[in-house]
């Protein structure tokens, strides 16, 4: 059992209680709440006669259904307009403070809370959706939890939960130019496996990530669940704190510098105790691409689609199910597989730091004919602070749809969405069958750099042949 | 189906009511509740859609549209009950159409505890007993009672031995099977929880 890490410290600070069935009480100290898990949570409340306990303790926001192209009101389609009515209505009976379109300050969950410095160290964090592990990247504890759970922590501020165990992931060395955290994740995922990590947390260590910026741990953290692990973190340090500096809901004057106490005083001790260990060499890392259909499918991009023989026989039905469906044979190179879309956005990658690298790739030049190719902000800051610097005109100068802030074709519960067996360059998380909108539609993931060489050259291509340029 | 819901609560131990039959194995989620109903925003709409596509097909003659079992709660099927996706969209249905209980031969297991935790206790019965009640329903409409606590169901002219995973039993014995009510119980040392971390005060929502 694992001792005195940072995840020991932060869930022992939570404890309520040991509950009779043999789990944990645990206070959630932030609790972040959207229009796709909430509905049925707060008419649960209703059910039951309960009042939000903490109405403080949570903020919403809209993402999931919001159309990217018109954003007015009503919406067009009738239930993603029901569903928006629906929680500013129950954010306004339990006031709940809302983010809105219109704000400032609306857009993916994930993004929103780093960037309002709502997300700090030391911290449970919960919000009904799994990619909450992203907001581990500032050191705290940070899941995604159900709707019976998004209930729970309504009425009680806690949730019933077992412990996890904590796996550390060491990266040593640093990654080398034109490869980026969304490579190192998806390397780790593919090593260690999609299942690898239930029932642990996982802790990123190393001097790798020492070296990587506060978006770039947040892309680390968030896919820690695309390996399995409800919850991946960093241990906090002074570009964690740097980050959170006069952000909207930081702490300023005194409280900041005792909160800067406190937080530097959160860290897994030198010799704490780990259930498990494992190191990676972070500079033999490649640009890496998704070729199947789980985010553990990927290989370099001078590498082959891997043959069955190379893989365990745990991999091989699952390899077998995706050369089918992606149309690939075993053997094949990844470079050159031609695309049709090429989308940047998400809570992965859709922060200002992922469209200053894509537009940097894309200035100057256009976007492949035929292929359909927008950007997705992650936030309005993100937009805003885009346009400032004039990215937004290097993406339509280049081809690019310049597009609202939202989730978006990352799941494809608004227009956005793949039609047929188009395969999409993706900066998003997840590549599972008709994930992006299609039931036939393949999804290749990468990093964002990638995704613009992609939009370029009409095909997967090394986006280091653009940047030594 | 009840007109007005109200969830159960706390520690459960006793249910009773008529009962209506549900006859055919592996009735899956999607034909309990069909898979358009899940882009809803709450559950409340679900009661009146529960088995939709069933009942329209069979133009008023389900058994769920049956006159004689508009007030029925207890509901019984036969194998592999609840199949299909992990949807808590299916139990809830059945809840807010008025099932407390259910007895079948056997359960799907996501079905199963989907219903443990919105308080639907599933019993099973062996096959042939199963038809027996259904059969016998099928003729009148039975009255049962179900002791929780001694695992019987008894009704005017028959008292049977039912099934449940004893820890399930003890769930709703105890009252824990409902989770927000567990939690709520420790209410006085959240507050303290709240007063007691140091960040409260850093971030202000
Ligand atoms: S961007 Fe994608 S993964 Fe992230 S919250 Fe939205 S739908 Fe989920």
């Amino acid at each position: 059992m694992s001792q005195d890490t940072l995840f020991d410290k932060v869930w022992d600070l939570h404890k309520v209680s040991r509950l009779p069935g043999g789990s944990d009480q645990i206070f959630i100290g932030l609790h972040l709440i959207h229009e796709v898990t909430s509905p049925q949570a707060f008419g649960a409340l209703r059910d039951k006669n309960l009042k939000v306990k903490f109405p403080d303790r949570t903020v919403a926001t809209v993402d999931h259904i919001v159309p990217t192209d018109n954003q007015s009101r009503p919406f067009k389609d009738n239930l993603a307009e029901q569903m928006i009515e629906t929680l500013e209505k129950n954010c306004l009976e339990n006031e709940i403070r809302f983010f809105n379109i219109g704000s400032g300050n609306q857009g993916i969950v994930h993004v929103v809370a780093p960037e309002l410095g709502l997300t700090q160290p030391g911290m449970t964090i919960a919000c009904g959706d799994s990619h909450t592990s992203t907001h581990g990247a500032f050191g705290s504890i940070a899941f995604g939890i159900g709707t019976s759970q998004v209930r729970d922590v309504l009425a009680t501020q806690t949730i019933a939960m077992n412990k996890l165990k904590v796996r550390q992931i060491w990266c040593d060395n640093k990654l080398s130019k034109g490869v980026y955290a969304k490579d190192l994740v998806l390397h780790v995922i593919n090593k260690l496996g999609v299942k690898a990590g239930v029932g642990f947390a996982y802790e990123f260590a190393g001097p790798a990530i020492d070296e990587l910026s506060m978006e770039e741990r947040m892309t680390i953290c968030n896919m820690s669940i695309e390996g399995g692990a409800r919850c991946g973190y960093i241990n906090p340090d002074e570009k964690t704190f740097n980050y959170i500096k006069n952000k909207l809901c930081a702490p300023k004057n005194e409280t900041w510098d005792e909160a800067l106490v406190w937080w530097k005083s959160l860290k897994s001790d030198s010799n704490s105790i780990y259930d498990d260990v494992i190191k990676f060499d972070a500079s033999k890392v490649e640009p890496t691409i998704t070729w199947g259909i789980t985010p553990g499918q990927s290989v370099g991009i001078n590498q082959q689609i891997p043959f069955l023989e190379e893989l365990s026989p745990n991999d091989q039905l699952v390899a077998e199910e995706a050369y089918e469906y992606m149309g690939f044979k075993p053997g094949q190179s990844i470079k050159n597989t031609p695309v049709d879309v090429c989308f940047i956005g998400s809570c992965t990658n859709g922060r200002i730091s992922d469209l200053r690298v894509a537009a940097k790739v894309l200035k100057d030049k256009k976007v492949s004919n035929n292929i359909k190719a927008f950007v997705v902000p992650g936030s309005e800051k993100v937009a805003t602070e885009a346009k400032q610097e004039g990215l937004d005109k290097i993406f339509k100068d280049s081809g690019f749809q310049w597009r609202e802030p939202g989730c978006s074709m990352c799941l494809a519960m608004n227009s956005d969405k793949l039609i047929g067996n188009q395969v999409s360059a993706s900066s998003s998380n997840r590549n599972f069958k008709g994930r992006q909108g299609s039931p036939n539609g393949r999804t290749l993931l990468m990093s964002p750099a990638m995704v613009a060489a992609a939009a370029i050259n009409g095909k997967v291509s090394d986006v280091r042949e653009f940047i030594n340029q | 189906m009840k007109s007005e819901f109200t969830p159960p609560v706390g520690k459960i131990s006793h249910i009773s009511g008529k009962c209506v039959s549900l006859i055919g194995n592996d009735i899956d989620t999607d034909r309990i509740i069909p898979a358009r109903f899940l882009k809803c925003v709450n559950f409340d709409s679900l009661g009146k859609s529960v088995f939709e596509d069933d009942r329209k097909t069979l133009k008023g003659s389900h058994p769920f549209d049956l006159t004689e079992n508009q007030d029925a709660s207890i509901l019984i099927v036969n194998s592999n009950f609840g199949c299909g996706s992990s949807r808590e969209h299916a139990p809830q249905a059945l809840i807010r159409w008025g099932i407390r209980a259910i007895i079948g031969e056997s359960f799907a297991e996501i079905f199963y505890s989907n219903c443990i935790a919105i308080g639907i206790p599933c019993f099973t019965l062996p096959k042939k007993l199963i038809q027996n009640i259904q059969k016998f329903n099928n003729s009148k409409s039975l009255f049962l009672e179900i002791d929780l606590k001694n695992c019987v169901v008894k009704s005017e002219d028959l008292s049977l031995n039912l099934e449940i995973k004893e820890s399930s039993k003890k769930m709703f014995l105890s009252g824990e099977w409902d989770a927000t009510a567990t939690l709520l119980e420790n209410s006085s040392l959240v507050d303290k929880k709240f007063k007691a971390l140091p960040y409260i005060k850093f971030c202000r929502v």
